[in-house]
């Protein structure tokens, strides 16, 4: 047991260690994260659960670089992260797309920040948009394009350039139902296609149990990690497999700790 | 009628043809609606200027106005075909003043906007000032321009910049500004420098709004070539609808008031134009009073 835990060590990727977060206010400080430890390991799906306002996000935004923590370190590959990681792949919860490039010139924005061979990059952006349903809608407009139409070229977008972590931050919160569930299928053949490293925010169960290698279940604001959950489902993992028992205890288990901490109430 | 019968002939031939028709056959038909609403919105208010001149010209012969209150239509045109030399040589002396005053309006106002969007010292020193001096009334600061710059052309550039400059300032800096959060992070994520942030990102996002400064700055700037052209003017149009008004030449004092209408919507249309070129179509719509669709 114990040389297991120093193996999974020995692999972490991703290292977070004691953040904290907190913001200043008018009504004084605000504790968004508080004392988050946890890793991830190369080629795993981990996502964190919880409720609006557990910090979950700003976790997301500190692994990226984007924002600096109060206190507590992250890592990448043993290195500590200060300033913005550039080599990620990022896909917010709206799909911020430039109006005035197309889907392709969208997905292209990031194949010309990094400067990568035009041909190249062009192609393969083709190939992903392709493989997300958009082929054929390379030259439209954002809005000419329908709300998961847009998510998907923000993933492809994330993608062109093959980056060694995924991060995403509730990518499908503002989607319907069916869009939703087309957009998990898809992302999960993308992602085990590349073998990829995903960090993903969420705040549906349902998403985070389908997805992940493991499930970080987060507390009510300042958000802590209630507790973390081995999902062993086999994969690929199918719609219907979302109405097995198996999955049912997952969704069962995340749930109580919502209960427990009064996140969710049964009247 | 033939919309029925276009949409029955559409149907039947796309149920023969398939999937990828269908939406060709869609999308064709947006685009004649798109090309009628085009067309509609050009003679609708053709038509409707067309009627008010008609109802003018028969209210000027009918109750036989006298022509230094309101001359009928006709005689404005007649007034403009006599002095079609004066017209055009004033007019080139306007258009002179208002192109000057616009330029230098965009050549201060861009950099001053950038300035106050990038070093935040000199926003909280200058915007106050900026946006209060608004409260000084330019047309009264005109003959005070006289008494500093002489009679000559450099004073009426002046005036039509001061009134034409502030909305270019302030439409860039909420340009520049109005930049998502997200949008930045996005960026720092791709690993793109500032510059080039800026180019590809921040300003492409600003000049939707932009533009719709550089609209009111032209008009502007027209408004203020005239006042210079009444305060102290020895050419213009501004100066030649003195003339008139002194001469009780209504039918000439319209005609200038034509010309001056003409300058503006040319201008203006220029102004429009350019936006075409340089955004995307869609955002170009957003920024006109047109229906919208969004």
């Amino acid at each position: 047991m114990g040389a297991n835990t120093i193996a999974a060590e020995d692999q972490a990727y991703l290292r977070i260690e004691n953040l904290c977060k907190v913001y200043a206010t008018r009504d004084g400080e605000v504790r968004a994260l508080n004392d988050i430890s946890f890793s991830q390991r190369r080629g795993e799906f981990l996502s964190h659960v919880g409720p609006s306002g557990c910090g979950k996000s700003t976790l997301l935004m500190i692994a990226a670089g984007l924002l600096a923590p109060s206190s507590g370190a992250v890592r990448v590959g043993g290195r500590k992260v200060d300033r913005p990681r550039t080599d990620i792949g990022i896909v917010f919860q709206n799909p911020v797309l430039l109006d005035w490039r197309t889907a392709l010139g969208n997905v292209m924005l990031q194949a010309e920040a990094r400067k990568l061979n035009r041909k190249e990059a062009e192609a393969r952006a083709g190939t992903l948009l392709e493989s997300v349903g958009l082929g054929g809608f390379e030259e439209r407009y954002p809005h000419e394009l329908s709300g998961g139409m847009r998510q998907r070229v923000s993933i492809c977008r994330a993608l062109i350039h093959n980056p060694d972590h995924l991060l995403m931050d509730e990518p499908f919160g503002a989607l319907d139902a069916l869009t939703r569930d087309q957009l998990v299928l898809d992302l999960q053949a993308l992602v085990s296609e590349r073998h990829m490293t995903v960090l993903f925010i969420t705040h549906s169960i349902a998403e985070a149990v389908f997805l992940s290698d493991r499930v970080v279940v987060m507390t009510p604001r300042p958000g802590c990690i209630d507790r973390i959950i081995d999902i062993k489902l086999p994969r690929p993992r199918t719609l219907a497999m979302r109405e097995t028992p198996e999955f049912a205890e997952y969704s069962r288990q995340i749930l109580d700790l919502f209960l427990a901490r009064g996140v969710l109430r049964e009247h | 009628m033939t919309e029925i019968l276009d949409s029955t002939v559409f149907a039947a031939s796309h149920i023969a043809a398939g999937g990828g028709e269908l939406e060709a056959g869609i999308r064709e038909r947006r685009r004649q609606r798109a090309r009628r609403e085009r067309i509609a919105a050009v003679i609708y208010p053709i038509g409707m200027l067309a009627a008010l001149i008609a109802i003018w010209e028969a209210a000027a012969r009918l109750f036989s106005l006298p022509p230094y209150l309101l001359p009928a239509p006709s005689a404005i045109v007649r007034s403009m075909d006599a002095n079609s030399a004066v017209l055009v040589k004033e007019s080139v002396t306007t258009t002179l003043e208002i192109v000057l005053g616009f330029l230098l309006s965009v050549a201060v106002g861009v950099p001053l906007a950038l300035a106050i969007y990038l070093w935040r010292p000199f926003a909280r020193a200058v915007y106050p000032v900026l946006v209060s001096s608004q409260a000084v009334p330019k047309v009264a600061v005109a003959p005070l321009f006289l008494v500093w710059f002489g009679f000559g052309l450099l004073p009426k550039v002046l005036i039509a910049f001061l009134i034409a400059f502030f909305p270019v300032v302030i439409n860039t800096a909420m340009g520049l500004a109005a930049l998502e959060r997200e949008k930045i992070y996005l960026a720092q994520s791709m690993g793109l420098g500032p510059f080039a942030t800026f180019f590809k990102i921040q300003l492409p996002n600003a000049l939707p709004s932009i533009f719709a400064g550089l609209k009111i700055s032209i008009t502007f700037s027209v408004v203020g070539a005239v006042v210079g052209e009444f305060v102290g003017g020895q050419g213009g149009l501004g100066y030649l609808l003195l003339i008139a008004n002194g001469n009780m030449d209504t039918a000439l004092l319209f005609a200038g008031i034509v010309a001056l209408t003409v300058l503006g919507v040319i201008f203006f249309a220029l102004i429009g134009l350019l936006e075409r070129l340089v955004l995307p179509p869609h955002a170009v719509e957003h920024t006109s009073f047109g229906r919208e669709t969004m």
